[in-house]
Order: C-alpha cells, then structure tokens, then sequence
C-alpha cells in the first residue's frame, strides 16, 4: 500500500528539500572546520575552497596549543562530566529502583518531587547554589560542578529509569529473594544489567548539556586550574578575536571531540528519543 | 505498606528504602530546591551597611518603576517574548515539515539526514555563536560572497551588529541549533501512527498534502504542546548564546537583552555598575514565575484541550 505513495517527482522533492536543508545544517561546521587548516590570507581570499597545498598552513593551532592550556582543559570538562554522569547513573538508578520497586507511604511524593528538576531550570538557583558553595569552601573546585549538575541530571534520569524499572519481572526478583539476596544484590546483580540500554539513554541526554554548559564553570569555576573546555574555549576566543586562525583553529578543537561522541553515540540517543524517552 | 509505622511489629522498618532514595534526594534538594528557595527568598531582602533586612516588594518595585532598572527590565522581558515567538513560528513547521518528509516510507538515506540534521544541537554555543558570529562578519564576507551568488547581495547587512536586526538574526541561529529537537520529536510521534489509520484514509481518497493535514497533524498536537513547553522554558532561561555572540551587555545598545543576561550583569556587575546579588534573586523569582506560569499554563489548560487518540 505504500508503494501506491511513493511517486518519483516526489521523492525527488523530497531528497530536494533534505539535501538543502541538510548542506543548512552542516555548512557552518564545515566552513570552520576548512578554514582552520589554511593560511591568513586564504581564509579571506578565498573561504569556500578546500585547503590546497599552497594555502595549508597549522598556524592556528600551534597557536591555540601554545597558548592556551587545552590539554587541561579537556581533562577538567572529562572528571566534570564523568563524574557528574556516574552520580546521576547510579544515585538516579537507586531512586528509580526505590521508586518503581517499594510501595510506601510517600512513594508518589517523592516522584512529583523529584519530578520538579524536570521542568524548572536549575540555573534559576544560582544565586543561592552560588553562597551555598561559597560557604563549603567549594568555588573552583570540580567537585563543585560535579554537584550542580548531577542535581540537574537527577529528576529527568530518575523519571526515565523508574518507567524504566517498572517492565523488569517482578518473577526474576521475587525468584532471587527466595534464594536469600538482599535487596541490594537485587539492584545490583539482578536490575541494573537489564536496564542497561536505558541508562546509555539517560547517559547520551545528560552528558552533553553538561560538556556544553557555560554558565556554571563560568559562575562557579572560572579559575585556570577548573576551567572546562567550553569555558576555556569562550574565554580564548574572546582573547584573539583578531588572529582569525587561532579562533578557527580553536572553534575546531571544540567541535571534534562533540562529533566524535555524537557519531558513537547517535544510534542511542535517536533510538532513546524516537522511542518516547524524552515525552 | 508503609514503611515508618513503628506499631506494626510484623514489618520492620525497611531501611533499604532509605538508603536507595538518600543520595539522590540529598544532592537533589541541597543543590536545587534549598537553593532555588534561598534565592526567591533573598529576592525580598536588600543590604544596607553590609546588613540585610526584609525590604518586602521593593526589589520588585524597584525593578518594574525605577528610572535605572524598569527600562533594561522591560526591554529584556519584551526580547525574551519575541525571541520566544521566533522560535515557535519558525522551528516548529520546519521542524514539522522535515519529520514529515522524513517519514515518507521507505526514503533512501534517511538516517543520514537525521544524523546530519541533528548535528548542531550537540555543539555548544560557544561554537554555534563565534561560528555564526564568524560567518555573518562582513570582514570575512562568507555571506555576502553566498548571497551574491544567489544574487541577492543586496540583502546583506551586518546583521549582528545593527540593533533592529541583531535580535531576530540570534532567535535564527538558535533555530538553526534546536531544531533537531522538535525534528526528532514528531518524527517519533508519526511514525507511532498505526497503519490501520492512513490505510483507512486511504480508502477514504486521503491522500498526500491532505492526508498530512486532516489526518496526521491531528494527531500530532500533543507532541507540539510538549515541544512549545519545552521551547518556552529553554527560551526563558536562555543565555549562553547571547552572551558567547554579542557579551554581557547584550549589544547593540541592548537590543538582543534577554532575561538571562540581564540577570548576570545585575548579579555580577559590569563595568561600572557593582553587582547586586538582591536585585539578581528578584529577575530570578520573575524568570521563575514566568516560567511555573507557563508549565502550569501547558499542564492545566493546555494539555487538557488537546485531544488525545488512544491506538
């Protein structure tokens, strides 16, 4: 039946429209990618052409590797969103397992408070986040982000996962009560592996608004020795607006390593997405 | 089935429990919820010779009257509006109008449209506002050598840098960014649409521009709702990619001003003006009721409209 709707001119419209849209969507990053690899003068004679023999030059990031410390700062954004992701795994797990698994009094509370995150940004609290940390002696600290962010990532990875939970047979852990596992074997040994395709969804969703995110490093850990890539690159950029490779250069850097995972990663979350994770 | 009553002996107290919910409500209400508390509360307190006292409304009066603050404060609550209007107006039909081609059964190459279509909402915006920032530069003059090609130069313009356009420009490129999102989202929701249903349409004479119109949009309402609620809280608490592309001081003359970064030069300061973390806590609380205003407003009002089929 569907053969009767596929027509050629329109599937031709169709590629068309996907085709445009597709070089909208990509040719930015192409154009800064292109452009990092070529010589000052090329960049402004001639930007849409692919770097040549004669216009490739790595100035700029010789540059941006002899100036800024981006060894460094990869590898604070690396324990920031490590850390934050394995906070909101695993403490985000327990409670959806809690949540999913006990009948108590306050079961459907905590749900819809835990739900709250969900919809009511955390930045709006950083008046109080910031004298919160400022009193436990936290400010540039990685530990402090590490913080925020899993508090940021808790309600949407503690609503998934208890959805989640609720499809694992009760059968299979009734069977390993009876065979004398406490409840903890349960989550560990019996649960959390079947859930597992979840949790790279949870994963995928949490992991890139925290790699991204400018405005807590900027407000809670601008200092050299904390400083994330995203900052690092922001604060960079904004320093050598006028040496036009470095910048490139620059912006490259902190678009491969976010492609990189993407391409890895793009099977699950568009499988997460498309499966109604997010809804 | 509870797990605190203390008089029923036969169930002990199930610890388990506890422990299971501890660390995520510990970090969860320490980090957001006391601290998103301290601020709405600290939004009613001005300092005064180093000591704080409940002012009651002031900082609010301050803020929609005074001759120093109700300007700026308008003029950032009116861009957020508009810069929320551009995106519900552009992104959600063309992000419609791509899931709907996409779903066209049987298309080659669909996964590598989404891929590719999908690319710059994982980049962050520091990447997406320098790039865009780069490209419309008329100093490099990508874009008006692209226009020119098209023959339409004449329709080049420093758009970032005049205030009339600088906004409009900002609300496009984060367009551009997100519209994987709502993309994703209704692709999702059509595919979801049981064969039974076009088939039955079909043999009703329902067919193409009209199948999509009466018999899938239809049923696509409700995803649009979530996309338009989850747009409006992004929006309302957006400020990365102004900040990244035109500073803290949102220029051209405040043009492209929104809540976000009004609220991080009030806290902060800048330039010559001292930060006042008082008067930050009270845009906080207005961005925080603006925002519980339209969840409240999706939750209640509109998700209850909205029609829902059941397959």
């Amino acid at each position: 039946m569907s053969r009767a709707r596929t027509s050629l001119p329109r599937t031709i419209a169709a590629h068309g429209i996907l085709i445009t849209y597709t070089i909208i969507a990509l040719f930015p990053v192409i154009l800064i990618v292109m452009n990092s690899f070529k010589s000052r003068k090329a960049i402004f004679a001639s930007p849409l052409t692919l770097p040549g023999p004669e216009t490739y030059d790595p100035i700029g990031y010789t540059t941006v590797l002899g100036q800024g410390d981006f060894t460094g700062y990869f590898i604070n954004s690396l324990i920031v969103t490590c850390g934050s992701l394995a906070g909101v795994l695993l403490f985000g797990a327990m409670a959806a397992f809690a949540l999913s698994e006990y009948r108590f009094r306050m079961n459907t509370l905590t749900g819809l408070y835990l739900a709250l995150g969900i919809m009511i940004p955390i930045r709006l609290g950083t008046i109080g986040i910031l004298k919160f940390m400022v009193g436990a002696n936290l400010v540039n600290t990685h530990l402090a982000l590490i913080l925020v962010y899993t508090a940021q990532g808790l309600p949407l990875a503690v609503f998934i996962l208890s959805e989640f939970m609720r499809t694992v047979s009760d059968d299979l852990k009734n069977a390993g009560r009876i065979d004398g596992l406490s409840e903890y074997r349960i989550f560990f040994r019996l649960v959390l592996p079947l859930v597992r395709p979840a949790m790279a969804t949870v994963a995928v969703f949490t992991m890139i608004p925290i790699w991204n995110d400018l405005w807590f490093p900027l407000i809670l850990a601008p200092a050299e020795s904390t400083k994330t890539v995203t900052l690092g690159a922001q604060v960079f950029i904004g320093q050598f607006v006028t040496n036009w490779n470095a910048v490139l250069a620059a912006l490259s850097l902190a678009i491969v390593p976010v492609l990189v995972l993407y391409l890895i990663f793009s099977k699950s979350l568009i499988r997460g997405i498309t499966s109604g994770a997010v809804k | 089935m509870s797990s605190v009553e203390l008089d029923a002996p036969r169930r002990p107290v199930r610890w388990h429990i506890a422990v299971f919910l501890a660390p995520a409500v510990i970090v969860y209400s320490l980090i957001m919820i006391v601290p998103l508390f301290e601020t709405l509360r600290s939004s009613f307190y001005r300092v005064a010779e180093n000591q704080a006292y409940f002012a009651g409304l002031e900082n609010f009066k301050t803020l929609f009257l005074d001759d120093r603050w109700a300007p700026q404060f308008w003029n950032a609550l009116w861009n957020n509006f508009y810069f929320f209007l551009i995106h519900m107006v552009v992104q959600n039909p063309i992000g419609i109008a791509l899931a709907a081609i996409l779903s066209i059964p049987r298309l080659p190459g669909r996964t590598f449209y989404r891929t590719a279509i999908f690319v710059p909402t994982m980049l962050s915006f520091v990447i997406v506002g320098f790039g865009w920032k780069l490209i419309l530069s008329p100093l490099w003059g990508v874009a008006p050598s692209l226009l020119d090609a098209v023959g339409l130069k004449f329709l080049f313009a420093p758009y970032l840098g005049k205030p009339e356009t600088a906004l409009t420009t900002l609300a496009l490129i984060s367009v551009w960014q997100y519209i994987g999102i709502p993309m994703m989202l209704i692709y999702a929701a059509l595919l979801s649409i049981p064969d039974e249903i076009i088939e039955a349409a079909e043999i009703d004479g329902v067919t193409g521009t009209a199948q999509f119109f009466k018999i899938k949009l239809p049923l696509l309402w409700p995803t649009i709702g979530i996309i338009s609620i989850l747009t409006f809280v992004g929006n309302f608490n957006a400020f990365d990619l102004i900040y990244v592309a035109q500073g803290a001081l949102a220029g051209p003359n405040f043009s492209t001003d929104i809540l976000g970064t009004l609220l991080y030069r009030t806290f902060f300061g800048f330039q010559l003006q001292l930060g006042d973390p008082n008067m930050g806590a009270a845009i906080a609380a207005i961005m925080f009721l603006i925002i519980l205003a339209g969840v409240a407003l999706y939750l209640f009002v509109i998700q209850r409209k909205i029609t829902r089929y059941q397959f």
